[in-house]
């Protein structure tokens, strides 16, 4: 006999194992990357070949600190949750892709707290 | 249970190349080039935390002809992603399923795309003294 209900058996299944929440949270960042994007994008544009003193300037001027940091934050949030699927779906040796799997997920953590960290003391200096 | 040896997706070399699977497959090529961009934007500032000799370092690469080509690149491939997501987030809405809609709709992405790297580029090269 089957105590569990259809719900409690499926919920969580799924390639990921964790239903939805990947599809919501790529979906999120990606609309969040829009619009942090085109302001990215045109604003660099203006830093070709820019010494280190403008680039600071830019970097601290205004709210651009805070977009920066949103643009860093989705960016690697968004990469890879999009780097685990391409894992999920070409490795198919269990061990290889759960490595492969950390080794993004904790790489995009750590570039992500270090561009953070980059921007803070760019805008604060020292 | 499931069955460790079932045929997994995506099963590229059996299909005749389609525009709808290209763009398809494009998006995921373009999605993990701007993955090592977004690695190449950690370093670009991260380089500037290092003082002027480091960032200039970091700037002299990117603007060297492999560095130029590379940014091209990324530009292409960020513009691609993102006007093939709006159309991915406009299918998630239930819209332009129908198959003359999508083909008109990877279309325009392949055209927006094009077009913003060409506009992007001019603002870079002019504001760069036309280098």
């Amino acid at each position: 006999m089957q105590l569990r209900s259809h719900l409690g058996r499926v919920r969580g299944l799924g390639s990921s194992n964790d239903g939805v929440h990947h599809w919501w949270m790529q979906r999120l960042t990606g609309i969040t990357l829009v619009p942090l994007c085109l302001w990215f994008v045109f604003s660099v544009v203006g830093l070709v070949d820019a010494d280190l003193l403008t680039v600071t300037d830019w970097v601290g001027r205004h709210y651009n600190p805070v977009l920066l940091i949103l643009f860093v934050v989705c960016m690697f949030y968004h990469g890879q949750l999009g780097l685990q699927v391409v894992i999920e779906d070409y490795i198919h040796s269990e061990s290889t892709k759960v490595t492969l799997l950390v080794l993004v997920k904790l790489g995009a953590l750590l570039l992500g707290a270090c561009s953070t960290f980059a921007v803070i003391r760019l805008t604060f200096g020292g | 249970m499931a069955n460790p040896n079932r045929p997994l997706s995506p099963h590229l070399q059996v299909y005749r190349p389609q525009i709808t699977s290209v763009l398809s497959i494009t998006h995921r090529a373009t999605g993990v080039a701007l993955a090592g961009g977004a690695v190449l934007f950690a370093y670009w500032i991260m380089a500037a935390t290092y003082g002027p000799a480091a960032f200039a370092t970091a700037q002299a690469a990117l603007g060297s002809w492999f560095g130029q080509l590379v940014l091209w690149g990324m530009t292409f491939s960020l513009f691609y992603h993102l006007g093939n997501g709006i159309r991915h987030l406009a299918w998630d809405a239930g819209w332009g399923y129908e198959l003359d809609r999508m083909r008109i709709s990877g279309w325009l992405t392949v055209i927006f795309a094009a077009a913003m790297t060409v506009l992007t580029l001019v603002v870079a090269y002019s504001a760069a003294g036309g280098a």
